[in-house]
């Protein structure tokens, strides 16, 4: 019994930070068609960045609290540069073409910032800077950590604040428009570039902070780590159905507790046979799965939506 | 101010060898309801596509109030103050109708993507007032108990009014309608003719496209009649009514 309420909390945990990055990958997929591949790299950069820049705070004699509120800023203005250039440069000029070519293009541009990426921070892995105290909380058998309880706590008002972005505001009304039918929206006056261009930077601004979760969680980070991320982060957008907000929430989390809940048990049900670093194997059976016998999603629309 | 709001100078279209318009030449006065009728594929819609920017025209322009139109963005020309409907209907299905207009405030406010994001008393105060003022347009074209319906539910004749009141919501000078009467019945007819004379009365000049021939004669202040891409006749609707051109091209020769 322990064992499974401790791995559905590990599972809520890792959920929500996958929820965070399918976030990025579903909003320029319903504004614009596109798979943004190079969106795990944009998580990978806002770790790196985190760890430099409060990393060397902290040694400069900051104090911690100070240093990783900085460290946090920066990587989220950083990722929200980024993902503002790589529309700009790299899927602006291809509105038009053939969807393989973004596609495409989108799978260059993540080989690019990875290369770029191990320029700037080298091969080896980083240790992410202790910016939380330790502390330990005991539940019904269960432990879990501070980052823990922040990581779920921070990725959930960053969700609500989204919706609210999304179903609330002007920008938002624009955005879902756009997603539906550019060509009439910029006839209602909306400027099409510029809602694209800001689901980017959103986009790129929660993947920041999904990095700075992911970093401070593991305590490592890699110029490479933003690849598997990425795609299981693709797999719970796919999961709940690509496009849609809510979807990529719920799909984030259950793709989580799925592959907690696996890790935990596959030793069992094997015999041992395999052991819990083969957790990798139930995101991807999940996507397998869902694009058989559910290619939409759990919310996802028909297709044929967008006129 | 002057009296022409919209001055079309030998605007030309082709599509590969097919000359869609042909150096069309007309002018639109404010507070009058225009009207362009012409057969099917005389052009009608490919003008109010180069007009919007929809289209870039390979020849001639178009000055609108008083200052060229650059025809390659389409969020400009709704901010100039040209709104359009469509033929077939192009509303945003799944969101509300009060939502859909809503959309059409974008362009007549300020809020920015930052303001969206700190939710500032300003951005906030903008949206308690695009809000009222898309309610009030619902209300004008008279859906307003359709107000939460997701536009898709919505019947064909309050998804037409819903597009007349999308379009107003940019607060245009110039609000150009694609067929508004298309498969209405007769009673549905006369309610839009009602509307749009309500329109004009309320100080926007319009630009009607429409089959409807009779509703044309008896709304229109002035006619234009396109036939095979080029401008036939523009005058009063009693005069376009007798010329032998016109009977022509509707009768065929």
């Amino acid at each position: 019994m322990d064992i499974f309420l401790q791995q559905i909390i590990n599972g809520l945990v890792q959920g929500s930070i996958y929820a965070l990055v399918a976030l990025g990958y579903t909003m320029v997929y319903g504004i614009m068609g596109l798979i943004n591949f190079a969106h795990g790299e944009v998580v990978m950069i806002g770790t790196l960045v985190t760890i430099t820049v409060a990393g060397s705070l902290i040694k400069a004699g900051m104090p911690v609290a100070l240093a990783g509120l900085a460290g946090v800023s920066a990587s989220v203005l950083v990722c929200m540069a980024l993902g503002w250039g790589l529309e700009r440069i790299a899927y602006r000029p291809l509105r038009n073409a053939p969807r393989l070519t973004p596609l495409i293009t989108a799978i260059g541009m993540s080989i690019v910032l990875q290369n770029l990426a191990m320029m700037i921070w080298g091969r080896n892995y980083l240790t992410f800077p202790p910016l939380l105290p330790k502390m330990d909380f005991e539940f019904a058998g269960a432990n879990f950590t501070a980052i823990q309880v922040i990581i779920v706590l921070v990725s959930a008002a960053t969700m609500g604040g989204l919706l609210l972005l999304v179903y609330r505001t002007k920008l938002g009304m624009a955005m879902r428009a756009t997603a539906q039918n550019p060509a009439v929206a910029s006839l209602m006056g909306v400027n099409i570039n510029r809602v694209i261009a800001a689901a980017f930077v959103i986009g790129s601004a929660l993947g920041a902070l999904a990095g700075v979760m992911v970093g401070g969680y593991y305590e490592i980070a890699h110029y490479q780590m933003g690849f598997m991320l990425g795609l299981k982060a693709f797999t719970a957008a796919v999961l709940g159905g690509i496009g849609n907000l809510g979807g990529a929430m719920l799909g984030g989390i259950l793709l989580g507790i799925i592959e907690a809940l696996g890790a935990g048990y596959i030793g069992d049900l094997t015999g041992g046979f395999l052991g819990s670093h083969y957790q990798d194997i139930f995101a991807f059976i999940v996507l397998i799965v869902v694009l058989m016998f559910k290619p939409s999603g759990l919310f996802g629309e028909k297709t044929g939506d967008r006129a | 101010m002057s009296e022409v709001l919209l001055k079309a100078e030998a605007v030309a279209k082709h599509f590969g060898g097919v000359k869609a318009l042909q150096e069309v030449s007309l002018t639109i006065r404010r507070g009058e309801i225009y009207g362009l009728i012409g057969p099917n594929g005389a052009g009608k819609t490919t003008f109010f596509n180069c007009m919007t920017g929809l289209y870039v025209p390979d020849g001639g322009g178009f000055v609108f109030d008083g200052a060229p139109l650059i025809a390659d963005a389409p969020h400009q020309a709704a901010e100039r103050g040209i709104a359009r409907t469509f033929q077939n209907i192009r509303l945003f299905g799944n969101m509300t109708a009060l939502e859909n207009v809503m959309v059409g405030r974008h362009v007549r406010t300020k809020a920015g993507v930052l303001g969206a994001m700190f939710q500032n008393a300003a951005t906030k105060a903008e949206e308690v007032a695009i809000r009222q003022r898309a309610s009030d347009l619902l209300h004008y074209v008279r859906i307003e108990e359709r107000a939460d319906d997701l536009a898709k539910n919505l019947s064909y004749g309050d998804q037409r009014r819903l597009e007349i009141a999308r379009a107003l919501a940019t607060e245009p000078k110039l609000l150009c309608l694609d067929e508004p009467a298309a498969g209405m019945n007769a009673t549905e007819t006369a309610e839009l003719r009602e509307l749009i004379e309500g329109i004009r009365r309320d100080g926007t000049t319009i630009l009607l496209i429409e089959h409807d021939v009779k509703l044309v004669m008896g709304l229109c202040d002035r006619v234009a009649v396109l036939d095979y891409g080029a401008l036939v006749i523009e005058d009063v609707p009693a005069v376009v009514q007798k010329d032998q051109r016109v009977i022509e091209a509707y009768l065929g020769a």
